[in-house]
């Protein structure tokens, strides 16, 4: 258990998606302009991360792994070469799956998060997470706290980063620095005081 | 070279830069930067992927349902990091370590899709290939700006060889560990667009609010 909470707080804190790690960031830099649309693409991130993420790692070491495919007589097998297309796949399958259900079965979740769901096949921070389950052989169950952390770790990054540009439209900003720059050089000064997490382990 | 496909070469390079104009595949750039060697990889891997997905989604144009375009080229290009990944791992197994999962992310990086989505399905696979070329020499450049000012402030070298002799070595230079860190790359992206909007105006974002002025003219005198 206590291994499962350690893991939880450095992928929220530590190795935080967004700020630690720099993935994500062109939906980071885009979508932060609202505080209500950043919390929802941060809960969809979070549902699609802890989602696909365990499926990811059950596909790898059933399917994929160096004699993963024993069980149907091909001991030899190394497919996992795949992993990129298959990953990729999955992620895209599982978005477009996940917004068919929410159209049918709650569409009031549906109508805030459905203009997000899309965006999220190509947000690198949900690729990422799989390629580093995968980097870091993660087991099925710490694959899913790793999901359900580093997706809020991304979650929380960004709702943060959204609350300070709706206060930075009013200050006086130099032109040249305007918008992108001055975004920048704020995700800069919130990473710094990210790293003050480092080294902590519960 | 006729002068369009000159123009398609060199503009994303300097005039409409990807990274510092359209921030396009920032994720990438900020992470690889460390050392002027693995951006240099970097940028080759990005640029060879660009080009290779830019000509064949347009030779394939013509024959895609629009309906699934997108999982075609998502195929086609997942398909050619693939080939760059296996390549680098049998021939720079080291540097393939250190870049770690951001080779297999050019799949979702931006400009690799961005440039297939306005450009190769428009247009005809030499033409295509030139521009994914030129998207990639931009990314590429930016990499390496910013990979030289940060492994020689962070380590005083320059593709590993000593420029500034640090203090540890003997030398003079104390070293600057926050260049490696992850805040650093984050300010100098943000300088080098400030320095990129300030040369060329019409880039400069309009601000929301302006703030009125603090007294009025006549109260003043």
């Amino acid at each position: 258990m206590e291994h499962y909470l350690s893991l939880l707080f450095s992928s929220v804190f530590v190795e935080n998606m967004a700020l630690m790690l720099f993935l994500g960031m062109c939906t980071f830099l885009a979508v932060s302009k609202k505080i209500e649309t950043a919390i929802g693409l941060g809960i969809a991130v979070v549902i699609v991360q802890s989602v696909t993420m365990p499926i990811n790692n059950l596909i790898f070491t059933y399917l994929l792994k160096d004699g993963a495919l024993a069980w149907a007589g091909m001991p030899d097998l190394d497919l996992s070469f795949l992993g990129f297309l298959v990953y990729i796949g999955v992620i895209a399958a599982l978005v477009q799956v996940m917004e068919l259900f929410l159209d049918k079965f709650v569409p009031s979740l549906y109508n805030a998060l459905g203009i997000f769901l899309p965006l999220i096949t190509v947000n690198c921070a949900i690729m990422g997470g799989s390629l580093f389950m995968v980097e870091r052989s993660y087991t099925f169950s710490e694959s899913m706290v790793y999901g359900v952390g580093s997706g809020l770790g991304w979650a929380i990054a960004i709702a943060l980063m959204a609350g300070i540009r709706e206060k930075l439209k009013y200050s006086d900003v130099p032109p040249g620095l305007r918008g992108l720059g001055i975004t920048f050089i704020t995700t800069g000064l919130m990473s710094l005081g990210f790293m003050s997490f480092s080294g902590l382990t519960l | 070279m006729s002068e369009m496909s000159k123009t398609i070469l060199i503009k994303p390079i300097f005039k409409e830069n990807p990274i510092a104009l359209q921030v396009l595949g920032v994720c990438s750039a900020l992470a690889v930067t460390t050392s002027v060697q693995v951006a240099l990889v970097m940028a080759i891997a990005l640029t060879s992927v660009t080009a290779c997905s830019n000509m064949f989604i347009s030779m394939l144009r013509n024959h895609m349902p629009s309906s699934i375009r997108m999982i075609i080229q998502m195929t086609i290009i997942a398909s050619l990091v693939i080939l760059v990944d296996q390549l680098l791992k049998a021939f720079a197994y080291e540097i393939s370590k250190q870049l770690s999962v951001f080779t297999g992310l050019i799949i979702t990086n931006c400009i690799v899709m961005g440039r297939a989505e306005a450009f190769a399905m428009k247009n005809p696979p030499g033409l295509s290939f030139l521009d994914g070329l030129g998207n990639g020499a931009g990314y590429g450049a930016i990499l390496i700006i910013l990979g030289a000012i940060r492994e020689l402030t962070g380590s005083g070298s320059i593709l590993g060889i000593t420029v500034l002799p640090t203090v540890a070595d003997g030398g003079w230079y104390q070293p600057n560990g926050l260049m490696l860190l992850a805040p650093s790359a984050f300010f100098l992206i943000g300088f080098i667009i400030w320095i990129v909007r300030n040369r060329d105006n019409s880039q400069v974002e309009r601000s929301e609010f302006t703030i009125a002025s603090h007294t009025i003219e006549k109260g003043a005198h």
